[in-house]
């Protein structure tokens, strides 16, 4: 179960090789809330994400943790499953799993039900190499079970998976989502999980 | 702690199942070395003298071939934006890998030195010194490295771009792991002072390297 904390944003811009490419951004997430983001190519979905992750520094405005431990880093709280999938091709895919859960979390004995979330136990000694590009994309997506954070940023989650397991990730966002905890994601395609919160970017842009 | 050791059985895993890295620093070291005596001729007073040198060179080219490896894979493959998100400060993350890269080069190609040193006619009175301070400089081989390869990820061909910023910061350690291994064969000087400023190297590197890879590999990831 993840720690029920809420994660607001207030007036936070993001300017990329001097452009802007959002700006004044606010939103306020409460435990069990998700947000979808949606915009056109280039609209700085994948930078939000990286925003949140600490990945990229925001040009303006600040991003406020509600409810977390005194000492908790913003960073550490999140999963970020980004375009790339960060695999091992030269380790099987339970060395993978096996990997993020003992790097990003503590909790002993989660790699079973990890490699179970995307049906992928019966690859669990298969080289990770020799995967399919879905199969890949499932392999980064069990990492969400992995280890236990509150904060779900996915980018893009359902490329290239297949209807079978897009039905499994939206019901794994739609759980983590009941258990409390939070999901940024974003997409340009329809998701059937119920988001309470939406922004759309790259409306209008200012030079 | 637990973190910090599962990066570094991965890091370490990762080089002997890949392969390349242990496989073509040690191919090179020997080759470099194989071919000197051939480039000089067979006067064995001559390979006595110049052998500490000639090692250590090849050791620092060798090292430098893998340097690359460091943090190249990990942000072509998105594993190091996964990196960041996890318990360890980014320092540590640099820490941790650039021990992995000294563990996997380092530690071979100082074990190594004394078996390349018959070729080159070492004195086997030598061998003890050479391999100590190989072992105690070649941290700061590593460590140092690492922050060329924070500089230039996300560069293509960047092998020679690498080589070109770190090669000159490597100039202490050489001066002085030379001058560690020289003073056991040609005396009258003791050892004991260039050995320790071998040790000083190390440690400061140790200390002072990652922070400058980690400010570095911030900026490769934005």
């Amino acid at each position: 179960m993840p720690e029920r904390i809420g994660l607001a944003a207030h007036d936070i811009s993001c300017q990329r090789g001097g452009r802007v490419l959002f700006h004044d951004l606010s939103f306020a997430l409460a435990p069990s809330e998700g947000l979808l983001v949606t915009g056109p190519n280039g609209a700085g979905k994948t930078s939000l994400l990286r925003q949140i992750a600490g990945l990229l520094p925001l040009a303006a405005g600040w991003l406020n943790l509600e409810g977390a431990k005194q000492d908790a880093e913003l960073p550490e709280l999140c999963h970020y499953v980004g375009h790339l999938n960060g695999i091992k091709t030269s380790f099987t895919v339970r060395e993978n799993l096996a990997f993020w859960a003992d790097y990003l979390g503590e909790n002993d004995g989660s790699v079973p039900s990890a490699l179970g979330a995307f049906g992928l136990t019966p690859l669990a000694d298969f080289p990770a190499g020799l995967l399919s590009a879905g199969q890949k994309r499932k392999l980064a997506l069990s990492r969400l079970f992995a280890a236990t954070r509150p904060i779900w940023l996915l980018d893009e989650p359902q490329v290239s998976l297949d209807a079978p397991s897009l039905k499994l990730l939206e019901a794994a966002i739609k759980d983590h989502l009941e258990g409390g905890g939070i999901a940024v994601v974003a997409s340009h395609t329809a998701l059937k999980t119920k988001f309470a919160h939406k922004v759309a970017l790259g409306g209008k842009r200012k030079p | 702690m637990k973190a910090a050791l599962a990066l570094l059985a991965r890091d370490v895993t990762l080089a002997w199942r890949e392969g390349g890295a242990i496989g073509t620093a040690i191919g090179f070291y020997l080759v470099v070395v194989a071919i000197t005596p051939l480039g000089l001729g067979p006067d064995l007073n001559l390979l006595a003298r110049i052998a500490p040198g000639m090692l250590w060179i090849a050791l620092l080219l060798a090292a430098l071939l893998s340097a690359d490896r460091i943090f190249h894979n990990d942000y072509e493959d998105g594993a190091l934006d996964v990196l960041t998100t996890g318990p360890l400060p980014l320092p540590l993350v640099a820490a941790v890998k650039s021990l992995a890269h000294w563990l996997t080069t380092g530690v071979p190609l100082a074990l190594l030195a004394p078996l390349l040193g018959l070729l080159l006619n070492l004195p086997v009175a030598a061998w003890p010194l050479l391999v100590l301070a190989m072992l105690v400089g070649t941290p700061a081989v590593s460590f140092v490295a690492s922050i060329g390869a924070s500089l230039t990820l996300g560069l293509r061909r960047s092998g020679l771009l690498l080589a070109l910023l770190v090669l000159p910061l490597y100039v202490p350690v050489l001066i002085f792991g030379v001058a560690t291994a020289s003073a056991a064969i040609t005396g009258p000087t003791s050892s004991w002072p260039p050995f320790l400023m071998l040790c000083a190297l190390s440690l400061a590197s140790i200390v002072l390297a990652p922070i400058a890879a980690a400010a570095a590999l911030r900026t490769a990831l934005r």
